[in-house]
């Protein structure tokens, strides 16, 4: 197992060339119980990167920090040349439509049409009735709107209502929402998890697309081994609130991954 | 085959439970020996109804002679209960969300718009009629005010209740896109609660309806005022054709939201 990586100091106003998030002492307790117990990791951009661990290890709770939809107890988060932890409810905003969330179920609005749903995306960066509304939207709104959803490949069911689409296909729609907010980051919480194995394996592949092709990166949560080998290009594990393991893929294999988490259950 | 023993039929009550159950019973025997009519008094009256100079002999057959009057103040009745309801539901949405715990930007501000809330419900449409008479004067404008004041109170706590049982799901994740609380309301929260908000909407115009019937009794327009009259003057006849008329009125708004909600919900 390797060490955490070092913390590092990003300059303000400086272009991304060193990594595109790093962690130094991340804490975080619910009721004096603690999660996680000073985390501290960085990552490279343009890469995938899985991160294993028990349930309840506090995966998502980490995840979730890293935007602040949990505030952390301590630490330090940079992340895309930001120092998360300090920004105003303003700054934070504009944070967070840089990074793109993909959840473990969908979160689509249910009611409302795949296109709608996805036009939602846009408001990452606008407001107003032509954000809210697919209909209400400009133009340009709606062409990059079915751009996106043409990508997840459900241009034809633009206008059907989410809760009559598959699941599989409810999380496309939920990625096309993602991309409609052009994120230069992306964190996926199980995106495979509530999906059929053949579906599960087409939504990792779409979004290693992504880290592929458009250079994003990603940090994501699988707990199927197969997919966090396939898909991923560096391991994290997390154990007692800490990162035990950190690997890259490429010298990683299932029978490791599996003992990493007989050691953690053992523990 | 063992011999199993039954299982005792009650639960066994701890001595403040039985203390508590007497209470109640103590609470609604008195009340009725308190309030409620005596039979003997109860039938005498019921005798004079249908006695020959009785009301209810004298209200048949009903008279319409004056359906045309009559039939322009159930049509101000109508507009008084769909200007009043349009008013107040509108008003609720907001007061709705400020009392909602995921969207009230302070707890504070939740618990104020709560209890405003509480008020405009607990507060009867004749009081709040009397109250909007001294404000803007006799006639329908003070019952529109009232209407307005007591659908914000109906519909208010239906609207915030709707708002509580959301999934969270989109709304955290538009959050996390970076949404505004004003969009995360109107993409999100709007459209998971439309059914139930027109289901609200509409019982709120139905009540309404009802409602507005009873508020010209205090002068607070509508055909209230005139059945008030008849019944002032011993018209029973008259008073019966006015029943008539608004039971008309309130079975057609009826069917007409029945059929509306099974459209659209």
């Amino acid at each position: 197992m390797n060490a955490p990586a070092a913390p590092f100091e990003l300059k303000a106003g400086s272009t991304i060339v060193g990594p595109v998030l790093a962690v130094s002492g991340l804490a975080k307790s619910f009721d004096g119980r603690s999660v996680l117990a000073g985390l501290d990791f960085a990552l490279a951009p343009g890469q995938s990167t899985a991160l294993i661990g028990a349930n309840g290890s506090g995966k998502s709770t980490l995840l979730k920090c890293l935007v602040r939809l949990i505030e952390p107890s301590g630490g330090r988060i940079q992340m895309l040349g930001r120092d998360v932890c300090a920004l105003a409810p303003r700054d934070l905003r504009a944070f967070r439509a840089e990074v793109g969330f993909v959840w473990q179920r969908h979160n689509l609005v249910p009611r409302l049409s795949a296109l709608s749903n996805v036009v939602h995306g846009v408001q990452s960066r606008r407001s107003g009735p032509g954000a809210w509304f697919q209909a209400l939207a400009p133009a340009a709104v709606r062409a990059e709107a079915m751009a996106c959803l043409d990508r997840v490949g459900l241009a034809d069911r633009a206008l059907m209502r989410v809760d009559s689409l598959s699941g599989g296909q409810q999380q496309r729609v939920a990625i096309a929402r993602m991309l409609m907010q052009r994120p230069a980051f992306i964190l996926a919480d199980e995106p495979d998890a509530s999906l059929d194995p053949q579906t599960g394996e087409e939504v990792m592949a779409l979004l290693q697309g992504l880290v592929r092709e458009n250079g994003l990166s990603l940090l994501m949560i699988s707990h199927r081994l197969e997919h966090t080998l396939q898909f991923s290009d560096r391991i994290l594990g997390l154990a007692d609130g800490r990162i035990t393991l950190d690997q890259p893929t490429a010298r990683a294999s299932a029978t490791g991954l599996r003992r990493f988490f007989d050691h953690v259950e053992a523990a | 085959m063992t011999a199993l023993s039954a299982p005792r039929r009650f639960a066994h009550r701890s001595l403040p439970e039985y203390l508590a159950m007497l209470l109640v019973l103590a609470l609604v025997i008195s009340s009725l020996a308190t309030t409620a009519p005596a039979l003997d008094k109860l039938g005498r009256g019921i005798a004079r109804l249908f006695a020959p100079s009785g009301m209810l002999t004298q209200m048949f057959p009903p008279d319409f002679t004056r359906i045309v009057p009559i039939g322009w103040k159930l049509l101000e009745t109508l507009q008084m209960a769909v200007a009043g309801c349009f008013l107040g539901l509108i008003l609720a949405i907001p007061f709705a969300i400020l009392a909602t715990d995921r969207l009230s930007p302070h707890p504070s501000v939740r618990t104020i718009a709560r209890a405003v809330i509480a008020l405009f419900r607990t507060v009867p449409d004749l009081v709040w009629a009397i109250i909007f008479i001294i404000i803007v004067g006799l006639g329908p404008a003070a019952g529109v005010m009232a209407i307005m004041v007591d659908k914000i109170g109906f519909a208010g706590r239906f609207f915030a209740e709707a708002m509580e049982e959301t999934d969270p799901g989109p709304q955290d994740a538009l959050r996390a896109i970076g949404a505004s609380r004003l969009g995360l309301i109107v993409s999100a929260v709007f459209p998971a609660c439309l059914p139930s908000f027109t289901a609200t909407s509409l019982f709120a115009l139905e009540k309404s309806v009802r409602g507005s019937a009873a508020l010209g009794l205090v002068g607070a327009g509508g055909i209230g005022v005139d059945l008030k009259v008849a019944f002032d003057l011993f018209n029973y006849d008259e008073a019966l054709a006015i029943i008539l008329l608004m039971l008309a009125l309130v079975i057609a708004v009826e069917q007409g939201s029945g059929w509306i909600r099974r459209k659209l919900l």
